[in-house]
């Protein structure tokens, strides 16, 4: 009989009408300026957040003040002071473009509103099962305390008039480098592209990748690196300026690609060599290449902090972001290029159209091109091999 | 002479307002830092004291070396910048120094961040040397050379002396409008001295009292510089700076308190390095009466031993020379990038010009000028009203240390802190906490400024309007501050340039929501698009070019009929 009372509890409440709760927070967001703690340092995502941000307004007088980071450990560490001096409600940060290590920091420092993601109406259009990538961040759960936004895929881009046939692996990168001494680098580790760099390395060098899913140990640490370092010890002398400097960022690396300084450049969105081209920030012949075993994948999230000032209003950025047509929109590459976070499964038929009808360009990598995705590593492996590497190579 | 009552309440009220204004927000930084340095962090659940945090600075890998890299690069770009600075100063107070002067406001007004992006590019391996020398040394693709990022920070210093000399030149131009160069060089060169013995021997030994301050000012900026050492700077490992903001924007909290434990190491070793420096120039006191005993005259035009200093001072001005050229070559880069659409390797030109870049930052970037100009404006007249306010109550030279704080004080050492102060007091992200930030540098710029022409003006034009019955107020806006216009505006065109610069103290106490031109550019940087930063830091340049440009013409109008405050004052 208890066990009966509980369903029909649970019934119950999946019956609420949450179109009411939904509506009762659209009105309380009315009016709201969400600001939106965004990494600042690509034009086309700081113009699709001013499109959204009218876009909003127009539908339910909300509007977005991108508040531009050059790191997201920015507003991290703004919500941490804000923690330090008391200030537990009406705080300066609404909403954080986040994911991994960030993510991680925040969610075990108790700084996250929620879990919300599950009140959002356009989370039916997810793939919230328990090991789908908007579940996991970095292998730590996302327990509903982040939105996925959009998607990201570890690739290289080179330029096709320089270099015919690029490196097919990790592994293959040592002897290439060899044959071209001082054209291939990476960015600086303590950057998160430079980090993946190494870790991408990591999965496919790694004796057994499946270890790198656990928290980090120094055993297994030792072992699933021995590998790599062998192999970026016979790479190094052969990479630009001799392996002793590194551009600090994937954007400074892309600038050295454009002036011909080195050949290969690193992105986490499949669509920035055509997005570059079209920018006239790269050569009209870079194009997009994955080492052949697949490239780590991730989601980009949006996290509320606790004490977060525009609550619901950063709720309905989050519903809009998630919108098929907010979807569709952003993975035009003439406006953004990044690829959709959605179920294509889930969708219906006039969004499946909006997709299939977007323009392609040369520089555009097909879906089938990127191969597999790889699960990234625990987030404790990012911090670790980073640290290491700065101990192994600083001067 | 007894002092009347209302100048003693005006000193303890001015003296009041810097103390709490200026210098117990630093002070309140600088406990907050240090707690977090020693451990002590109430919102991570750290309670100290501890050493954990420096042993574990100190365990950074590359933290010697980088500290190695901020002191060689950070002393030898203020003794260059001082040197070419003197030298510079040497060679064209003989000629027009004016006008030369006046080519200096650009250099001033440029943002160190937009200039090191400019000079990256001139020198890189693919950058316009190097384009300039590949067709005739035939390289089809651009060298593998470390001419920018080296490991020495050859470029770095390069960097900052292309960016402090001028400001050094013009301290250095107005600190001699207190000596009476001209005198002094006429009688010397009749008992036979050259110019080089002249300046090393007479001129400097008094310009040293006078340039001092700026001079420490230089040193604590080139210690503690970080966008210039991002894009400019060796980057395994960085420099100090560098490192200690890179561990404030780890995503791993607890870095904070490493970071706090090396924001306190580097303000002691700026404290160290400034009493290095002026222990230096103390040496330099004693033994020179020695030499300037020994009656070398180095007369030169008749050969004998003295001609070496003079040719030493004309070889270094040229170097100078060179140098600013250098710089002037940087903008020049940034102005026709913000016109390219496409500028590859190894065209010398762009492949292709466009103005979307202008179009797309007209549009973009129209609230971040307006609070830019405001910010500006606003700790400008502040700091004006407060420069004048210390001037004429006259404090002793003691009480000055404490308006200069801000600037001996490396940012990164207190901004942290600070930050915390404010959000304890709710006042974190409003537009009033920035500007009264910006006040803190604006200030004692504008004194440095100030100072000079303000007591350098003879009192008895005071007291010839005391003795005609005019007040304390008076004197000051019916004489004094008419005869100091040029000497004014000139410390108002400072002061927009200084705040317009300011990228720390916008970030920090804007809580990232006020956005000026400068935080835009300094984000943009990251990515490093020369196109936008080229729009960007023009605009940027365009308060402080209107301010300079308003600083040389409101004097000529207003002193039109005036030929003696023409040149006179300034």
């Amino acid at each position: 009989m208890k066990r009966l009372i509980a369903a029909a509890a649970f019934a119950a409440s999946l019956a609420t009408p949450a179109f009411a709760d939904w509506q009762a927070t659209l009105d309380a967001a009315r009016g709201q300026t969400v600001y939106w703690n965004a990494w600042g340092g690509d034009a086309r995502t700081n113009d699709f957040i001013a499109w959204t941000s009218t876009q909003l307004e127009a539908a339910y007088g909300i509007k977005i003040a991108q508040v531009k980071l050059t790191d997201t450990a920015e507003a991290v560490s703004r919500v941490v002071s804000e923690k330090a001096a008391g200030q537990d409600a009406g705080g300066s940060v609404d909403m954080i473009w986040i994911n991994g290590p960030n993510f991680l920091a925040m969610k075990e420092q108790g700084l996250l509103h929620g879990p919300f993601v599950a009140d959002l109406p356009n989370s039916k259009y997810l793939d919230l099962s328990p090991t789908s990538p908007n579940s996991v961040d970095f292998t730590t759960p996302v327990e509903g305390l982040e939105s996925p936004w959009r998607l990201a895929k570890f690739v290289f881009t080179y330029d096709s008039a320089r270099v015919a046939a690029p490196p097919t692996s990790m592994g293959d990168m040592a002897a290439w480098a060899a044959a071209n001494p001082g054209r291939l680098t990476h960015p600086n580790p303590s950057d998160f592209m430079g980090a993946t760099f190494l870790k991408q390395a990591l999965i496919e060098l790694a004796p057994d990748a499946a270890a790198l899913q656990a928290p980090v140990t120094d055993a297994a640490f030792e072992t699933a690196t021995a590998p790599l370092w062998a192999w970026y010890d016979s790479l190094r002398p052969n990479l630009w300026r001799g392996g002793a400097a590194f551009p600090e960022n994937q954007s400074v690396q892309d600038q050295l690609l454009n002036d011909g300084e080195i050949d290969v450049s690193v992105s986490f969105d499949p669509a920035s060599a055509a997005a570059g081209i079209a920018q006239g920030l790269l050569p009209e012949t870079t194009r997009v290449f994955v080492p052949k075993g697949g490239s780590l994948g991730n989601v980009s999230f949006v996290a509320i902090p606790f004490n977060a000032a525009h609550i619901e209003g950063a709720k309905v950025v989050a519903n809009f972001l998630l919108d098929p047509a907010t979807q569709a929109h952003m993975q035009n590459i003439e406006v953004l290029g990044s690829y959709s976070v959605l179920d294509p499964a889930k969708l219906n038929d006039a969004a499946k159209a909006a997709f299939a009808a977007l323009p392609s360009a040369p520089a555009l990598p097909k879906l089938e091109d990127l191969g597999p995705t790889l699960a990234e590593p625990h987030a404790t492996w990012m911090t670790r091999l980073a640290e290491e590497w700065a101990k192994r190579y600083t001067n | 002479m007894r002092e009347p009552l209302q100048a003693k309440t005006l000193r303890a009220a001015v003296l009041t307002i810097a103390a709490l204004a200026l210098c117990a927000p630093i002070a309140a930084g600088l406990w907050h830092s240090a707690g977090a340095a020693m451990g002590h962090l109430p919102a991570l659940g750290k309670a100290g004291p501890s050493i954990g945090p420096l042993t574990e600075l100190l365990a950074k890998p590359g933290f010697a070396t980088a500290l190695r890299l901020t002191l060689v690069t950070g002393f030898a770009a203020t003794i260059l910048s001082l040197v070419l600075g003197v030298a510079l100063a040497a060679a064209i107070t003989q000629g027009p120094a004016r006008i030369i002067s006046r080519l200096l406001a650009p250099f001033l007004a440029m943002p160190h961040a937009a200039m090191a992006v400019g000079l990256a590019f001139v020198l890189a391996p693919s950058g316009w040397v190097a384009r300039t020398l590949a067709p005739i040394l035939g390289w089809a693709r651009p060298p593998d050379l470390a001419t920018v990022n080296d490991a020495f920070g050859a470029a770095l210093i390069l960097g900052l002396v292309v960016k402090e000399t001028p400001f050094l030149l013009l301290v250095i131009l107005a600190a001699l409008t207190q000596i009476p160069l001209r005198a002094q060089i006429n009688a010397a060169q009749s008992l036979g001295y050259g110019l080089g013995a002249i300046w090393a021997k007479v001129i400097v030994p008094q310009l040293w009292p006078l340039i001092r301050l700026p001079v420490y000012v230089v040193l604590i900026y080139n210690l503690s510089v970080i966008d210039m050492a991002l894009i400019l700077g060796p980057s395994n490992p960085p420099t100090a700076a560098v490192l200690i903001a890179r561990m404030y924007s780890s995503p791993d909290l607890a870095q904070i308190l490493p970071a706090s434990a090396g924001a306190i190491l580097l303000g002691l070793c700026a404290a160290a390095s400034i009493a290095a420096l002026s222990g230096g120039a103390r040496a330099f006191a004693r033994v020179g009466p020695v030499w300037v005993r020994r009656g070398w005259r180095g007369g030169g035009r008749g050969g004998g031993r003295g001609g070496g200093l003079n040719t030493l001072i004309a070889a270094v001005a040229m170097l100078g020379a060179g140098l600013l050229l250098l710089g002037a070559g940087s903008m020049l880069s940034l102005g026709l990038w913000s016109l390219a659409w496409r500028w590859p390797w190894p065209m010398l030109l762009p492949e292709s010009l466009s103005f979307t870049a202008w179009a797309g930052a007209l549009q973009d970037f129209g609230p971040a000028l307006q609070n830019t100009a405001t910010i500006a404006l606003a700790s400008t007249a502040i700091s004006l009203a407060m420069a004048v306010a210390w001037l004429e109550t006259q404090f002793k030279s003691r009480h000055e240390a404490l308006i200069y704080l801000p600037l001996l004080i490396p940012q990164i050492s207190f901004l942290f802190g600070m930050n915390t102060l404010l959000l304890q007091l709710g006042a974190q992200g409003s537009i009033g906490a920035v500007i009264w930030a910006h006040v803190l540098f604006v200030f004692p710029y504008m004194m440095i400024a100030l100072t000079g022409p303000w007591r350098a003006l003879d009192p008895r034009f005071g007291q010839a309007a005391a003795s005609l019955g005019a007040g304390r107020l008076r004197q000051l806006c019916a004489v004094k501050l008419p005869m100091l216009l040029t000497p004014i505006c000139a410390a108002v065109a400072i002061g927009v340039a200084v705040s317009v610069a300011q990228y720390l103290p916008t970030l920090f106490l804007g809580a990232g929501r006020i956005g000026t031109l400068t935080t835009e550019a300094v984000t943009l940087a990251s990515s490093s698009d020369r196109r936008i930063t080229g729009v960007v830091t023009s605009l940027q340049a365009v308060l402080p070019f209107a301010a300079y440009l308003l600083a040389f013409i409101i004097p000529k109008l207003a002193h039109r009929n005036r030929s003696a405050l023409q040149g006179a004052t300034g």
